[in-house]
């Protein structure tokens, strides 16, 4: 237990509120150090063991309300074994999944290492009262959720009232207790870096153990720029001795070429100890393929068509 | 399981060819030198001999001299509209070539090939395609008045970016409808040999572009050649002086641009993790070889342990090595010479008194390298704090309040550019008004465009480079 912090990793509010009034960002810099990690030239086998990761750090993800038994099994169990002709190829981090898929999710993934995370707190738009937000994610939990994904209250940090959105996830990792608790800002809505980094804060102190891009539900997902503020964010936050916590990047993110950049943009501001899906993670539904078919390429050095790969 | 190192991953040298000996570009044609001495160019980071360059005598500068004169007579007669097409023609061959130009400047100089590909190679072609713009527009840049181009022009360029002054200063002058002599440093003229070589392959008429390689004699030779009519150098204070003093009673037009050692301000007010990546590119861009570098950090006394703490891990990142690695940051020092400079002013520093911070890096066994430098406890006396070390090597300084903060900014003979970082607009305005500094950078460093006027104040030279003023370093008033 970090003596600096209270229960469930929180920080107290009039230390977080300092924090939020605080924050410092300059666009022109956040572009600039963001495209130049982006000429990093990741070959051979950095790059497969770039891959590898990739792999293993991803929640690999399904949340349409067209979702129904037979496909949470066919994802899972796809997650178990991504590439069953290749053996090197690790298990996918988790699944992500609607809170009335869970016990499906979980009875198909059952003691292998893949974890069934759920999202929750009326997902995607969080625009729900308080007390249904704690019941949605308790059901989650009930149903077996090793991991719990909620989005901030938009409207309070809008209305300038970031007391609120830091309460409201203070009181979702209350129910959440030691399972894993990942907080969705919504990047694309919150649109400035200031902003970004101001609900980083909020949630970091607020207990959750990762921030997360996007809920994927947006046209503007995720970004390597927001990655980048919410790494430094991470870093400070780590800095003031408040302990590791981790980031998640999802929304948009389809190719390896772009995963592996949001690898080196951890890589090189966070370093080493990030790169563990402990810490780092991709939400993705298509990302997966390219990354086993970039693997195979590396490998046998020809591309193959997708019908090699099973579906998720 | 953490672990990822980045594998090697080279650009090829294959794309370059360079020839065994070179000799100079006169005339519109390579000739043997009239010296029939010849000086080794070498790669800085493996010490590989890539090629013999012609040393340059008294009778090989004035040939080239006596080409220009007789290239004056053609270019001043070719319709602006021509000198600009010329100009367009090289700007878009450099374009095409630019992967062979970029891996040349890098094997050459030493500087990682993520900045020649990126950086100097796209400027380049930019400052030809500027000036190209300009070549039939004189009249509209600065009225009918000023219009007369000086005709032979010597050009001395600098090593630390080879090519880049080398378009600084010939596009300008040939647009305005100069002839150039050019000298090349010594230590890096191989893109200035190949750019000749596009000269020729473009067919601009013979004499208009010559080039003499060679030492700082060659140089020399060519400041005090009788029918040269105007003198652009840029390099070391010391040198511009020299060039000053040789030039005074003499109807000889002169730009400088010099030596450097400019403040870096960072406010407690600034983004900080953003004022450690411009404080990082200030003066560890191209090995700090950098006239314009960010060599001095000022940072306000309340956050300096802060400050330095962040800087330091920042630094740690910075990948030194092979200058052909595309995943290089810091590449080799650029000469012998230039290392065992770096090496006395550093150990001058601790010797003072400073607290010197490396990284932590391997460097090769073979070329020069210095590893990436940070100065604390440095005081305004040291010569650490005032000289141009012309290397990776950052000294920090601390200030309470805005005016303290001007003051020690411009407590030095030199006033190239500086840099502000706060995030508050009105600070930046009160502190850019107070230092004499020809470029002040605002929350970010080192970026340059050829639309906008560089030069220095004070002992960083007089004249302007690049934008509108840079015509006016090529044309004489008259009315």
């Amino acid at each position: 237990m970090n003596t600096k912090l209270s229960i469930n990793n929180t920080v107290d509010w009039t230390t977080t509120e300092d924090m939020v009034n605080n924050v410092k960002i300059d666009e022109v810099g956040v572009l600039d150090r963001v495209s130049l990690l982006a000429t990093r030239s990741i070959k051979r086998e950095s790059k497969l063991n770039a891959l590898q990761k990739i792999i293993s750090m991803c929640d690999l993800t399904t949340l349409e309300g067209e979702d129904t038994e037979g496909k949470i099994i066919q994802m899972s169990s796809k997650a178990i074994a991504p590439d069953p002709n290749d053996e090197s190829v690790p298990s996918a981090a988790a699944v992500c999944v609607y809170p009335a898929l869970v016990s499906t999710a979980k009875k198909t993934v059952k003691d292998s290492s893949v974890k069934v995370a759920s999202v929750s707190s009326y997902f995607p738009s969080g625009q729900a009262p308080i007390e249904s937000k704690i019941s949605d994610t308790k059901f989650a939990i009930n149903e077996g959720a090793d991991e719990i994904d909620i989005v901030i209250n938009r409207k309070a940090f809008f209305e300038g009232d970031y007391k609120k959105v830091y309460e409201e996830i203070k009181s979702l990792k209350d129910v959440c207790g030691d399972i894993h608790l990942k907080t969705i800002l919504e990047i694309g809505e919150l649109k400035t870096y200031e902003n970004i980094k101001k609900a980083s804060v909020i949630a970091l102190c607020a207990g959750s153990d990762f921030i997360k891009t996007s809920t994927g539900k947006i046209s503007n997902g995720s970004s390597r720029e927001a990655c980048l503020v919410m790494a430094r964010t991470v870093r400070e936050f780590q800095s003031y001795g408040y302990g590791m916590r981790g980031i998640k990047v999802a929304g948009g993110i389809r190719s390896a070429k772009d995963a592996i950049r949001y690898l080196v943009i951890i890589n090189e501001e966070l370093g080493t100890s990030w790169l563990s899906p402990d810490y780092f993670r991709f939400g993705a539904s298509s990302l997966l393929d390219d990354v086993l078919r970039q693997i195979k390429k590396l490998k046998t050095n020809a591309y193959q068509s997708s019908y090699y790969f099973p579906r998720g | 399981m953490n672990n990822w190192e980045y594998a090697e991953s080279i650009e090829s040298e294959k794309i370059v060819n360079i020839e065994k000996k070179y000799g100079h570009f006169i005339e519109g044609e390579f000739v043997s030198p009239n010296s029939k001495k010849y000086l080794d160019t070498i790669s800085p980071s493996t010490e590989e001999v890539l090629s013999s360059i012609s040393i340059g005598d008294e009778k090989d500068v004035d040939f080239a001299v006596n080409a220009a004169k007789e290239g004056v007579k053609q270019w001043s007669k070719t319709s602006p509209s021509e000198r600009s097409k010329y100009l367009f023609k090289l700007a878009r061959l450099i374009q095409e070539r630019s992967r062979e130009f970029a891996v040349l400047e890098s094997l050459d100089g030493g500087k990682p090939i993520k900045e020649s590909r990126d950086f100097d190679l796209p400027q380049v072609a930019q400052n030809f395609f500027y000036y190209a713009g300009w070549a039939d527009k004189i009249d509209l840049a600065w009225g009918s008045g000023i219009s007369k181009p000086y005709g032979v022009v010597g050009q001395i360029i600098p090593w630390n970016f080879p090519l880049l002054m080398l378009s600084w200063k010939v596009a300008p002058a040939l647009a305005t409808g100069n002839t150039v002599v050019l000298k090349p440093a010594e230590t890096t003229p191989l893109t200035a040999l190949l750019f000749a070589e596009l000269c020729d392959e473009i067919g601009l008429p013979k004499g208009v572009f010559n080039l003499v390689t060679g030492d700082g004699t060659t140089g020399s030779h060519l400041v005090n050649h009788k029918d040269i009519k105007k003198i652009a150098f840029t390099g070391s204070t010391s040198v511009g002086k020299y060039i000053q003093k040789s030039l005074s009673g003499r109807d000889v037009g002169l730009t400088l641009e010099l030596g450097g050692k400019a403040a870096n301000i960072v406010y407690n007010d600034a983004a900080l993790d953003e004022a450690v990546d411009g404080v990082v590119n200030g003066i560890f861009f191209n090995q700090g070889h950098v006239c314009c570098a960010g060599s001095r950090l000022l940072v306000q006394e309340d956050i300096h342990d802060v400050f330095i703490d962040k800087l330091e891990k920042r630094m740690q990142t910075l990948r030194v090595g092979n200058p052909l690695d595309k995943n290089t940051d810091i590449g080799a020092i650029n000469s012998k010479d230039q290392l065992d400079k770096i090496n006395e002013l550093v150990n001058e520093g601790v010797n003072d008194g400073g607290e010197l911070f490396q990284i932590e890096c391997e460097l090769p066994k073979n070329g020069f390298w210095f590893k990436p430098s940070l100065f604390t406890g440095v005081q305004a006396n040291y010569k650490i704090a005032t000289e141009e070390i012309f290397g990776p090597v950052l000294t920090t300084l601390t200030f309470r309040t805005p005016d303290e903060a001007v003051e020690i900014a411009n407590n030095t003979e030199y006033g190239l550019s500086a840099g502000i970082w706060t995030e508050k607009g009105s600070k930046i305005l009160w502190t850019a008004d107070r230092l004499d500094a020809g470029v002040v950078w605002a929350n970010t460093f080192n970026k340059f465009d050829p639309a906008s006027p560089f030069g220095g104040y004070k002992e960083s030279g007089f004249g302007r480079e690049g934008g509108r003023h840079g015509l006016l370093s090529y044309l004489k008033a008259s009315s």
